[in-house]
C-alpha cells in the first residue's frame, strides 16, 4: 500500500460501516455497497463487494446480488431494501438528489433513521472509494475467481493488512 | 430540517457525526490526515482548497464554505480570492502546480475513470510528486463522499459566510482527529 497513514482510517470505515453494530444485515450492507460501485462503473469495489455479499447471503439466496445489479426495481428482495437501494442510487448521482419523498417511501416500509444514515453514508462512502481506485488508475483483475476468493476474505471484515502495519 | 431525527440542531456534518459517533472517528481521522497533518509536501491551505473546490462542484453549501474559510485562513487571503479560485481556478492568482491539482480533482470530482494520462504528465512537469497526486485524487474522493453525506441528509447550514470564516482558526488549531462536534 503506497499511503498507510491514510489506509488505516479508510479501513476503519469500511470495517464499522460494512461489520459495525447496524439494523441492516452485512449482507444488505454489502449489496448497498455493490450497487452504488456498478453505478460508478468501479469494476474493482463492484465486483468484490459483490463477491463479499453472496458469500454473506449464502447459496440460496445469492442469486438476489445479480438480479439487483441487473435490475433493481425487478429483484426478489423486499419493498424496504429497493428504496433504500433506491436512495443509495440518489446519493450516487449527487446528496441534493435524495428527495423528501425518497425518504417517505423507505419510511413507510419500515425503514428507521439508524437504516436510512447507514445508507446515506455507505452510498458516499462508495462514491469515494470508488473514485480513489479509480482515479489513480489502479491495477484490476478480470478473472471473477479472483474476486470469488476476495468475497471469502472479505466476508469476516476489514483491516490493514498485517505486511504494512508499523 | 434533516430527513432523519439526529436527536441534536448541529449544523452541517456535526449532526450525524454526533449522531453516529462510531462512523465519525474514522472519517475525522481521515479529514486530519488529509487535510492537517504536517507530514506532507502540499501546504494546508492548498488541501483546503482542493476540499473547498470538490465542494463547490458538489454545490454542497456546507463544506464548500468551512473548507474555503480554511483555505483563506490559511493563505490569510479575502473570500474573494477564494470565490476566484472556485469560480475560475485557472484565472486565479495560483501556482501552476495548484492549478494543474485542482484540475485532476475535478476530473475526480465527476468520476475516477476521468482522470487522464495527460493531466498527471502536466502535474508531474509543474513539479507534483506521486504522494502530492495521490493525496489530491483522495482529498477530491473524500469530499465526494462528505459532500454526499452532508446533503443526501439533507443537514441545515448557517446561510452566513463569515461565520465559518470566525470558526476556522480555532478549526486550524485544533485539527480535526479530536473534533467534538458539539462546539
Amino acid at each position: 500500500m503506497f499511503r498507510p497513514a491514510t489506509g488505516k482510517p479508510l479501513y476503519e470505515l469500511a470495517q464499522v460501516l460494512l461489520r459495525g453494530e447496524s439494523p441492516l444485515s452485512a449482507a444488505d450492507r454489502e449489496l448497498i455497497a455493490a450497487y452504488v460501485s456498478h453505478r460508478n462503473k468501479c469494476v474493482f469495489c463492484g465486483s468484490s463487494h459483490a463477491a463479499a455479499a453472496r458469500c454473506l447471503y449464502g447459496d440460496d439466496k445469492k442469486t438476489i446480488v445479480d438480479e439487483v445489479l441487473h435490475d433493481m426495481k425487478q429483484a426478489g428482495i423486499t419493498e424496504k431494501l429497493k428504496a433504500l437501494l433506491h436512495i443509495a442510487g440518489k446519493v450516487q448521482v449527487l446528496g441534493k438528489e435524495v428527495r423528501p419523498a425518497d425518504i417517505d417511501t423507505a419510511r413507510h416500509l419500515g425503514a428507521t433513521d439508524r437504516e436510512i444514515h447507514d445508507t446515506v453514508l455507505i452510498a458516499a462512502a462508495f462514491c469515494m472509494y470508488n473514485r480513489y481506485v479509480d482515479g489513480l488508475a489502479s491495477f484490476t483483475p478480470t478473472d471473477p475467481e479472483v474476486y470469488a476468493a476476495m468475497g471469502e476474505r472479505m466476508k469476516d471484515g476489514y483491516s490493514l493488512p498485517n505486511d504494512i502495519k508499523e | 430540517m434533516a430527513y432523519i431525527d439526529l436527536k441534536n440542531d448541529l449544523p452541517g456534518i456535526r449532526g450525524p457525526m454526533a449522531f453516529r459517533p462510531e462512523t465519525a472517528k474514522p472519517l475525522n481521522e481521515l479529514a486530519e490526515i488529509l487535510l492537517h497533518s504536517e507530514d506532507n509536501t502540499l501546504s494546508r491551505g492548498d488541501r483546503e482548497m482542493i476540499g473547498a473546490y470538490v465542494s463547490s462542484l458538489n454545490d454542497c453549501f456546507f463544506c464548500q464554505n468551512v473548507h474555503g474559510a480554511m483555505a483563506q485562513h490559511y493563505f490569510q487571503c479575502s473570500m474573494e480570492d477564494i470565490d476566484s479560485v472556485k469560480n475560475d481556478y485557472q484565472s486565479a492568482v495560483i501556482s501552476s502546480k495548484l492549478k494543474a491539482l485542482l484540475s485532476i480533482a475535478a476530473s475526480v470530482q465527476h468520476s475516477g475513470k476521468s482522470v487522464t494520462n495527460e493531466q498527471i504528465n502536466i502535474a508531474k512537469t509543474v513539479g507534483a510528486t506521486d504522494k502530492e497526486i495521490h493525496d489530491t485524487v483522495l482529498i477530491a474522493a473524500a469530499f465526494c463522499m462528505f459532500n454526499r453525506y452532508v446533503d443526501g441528509l439533507n443537514t441545515w447550514a448557517p446561510g452566513d459566510r463569515q461565520l465559518y470564516v470566525e470558526r476556522a482558526a480555532m478549526r486550524a488549531d485544533e485539527g480535526y482527529a479530536a473534533s467534538n462536534p458539539h462546539r
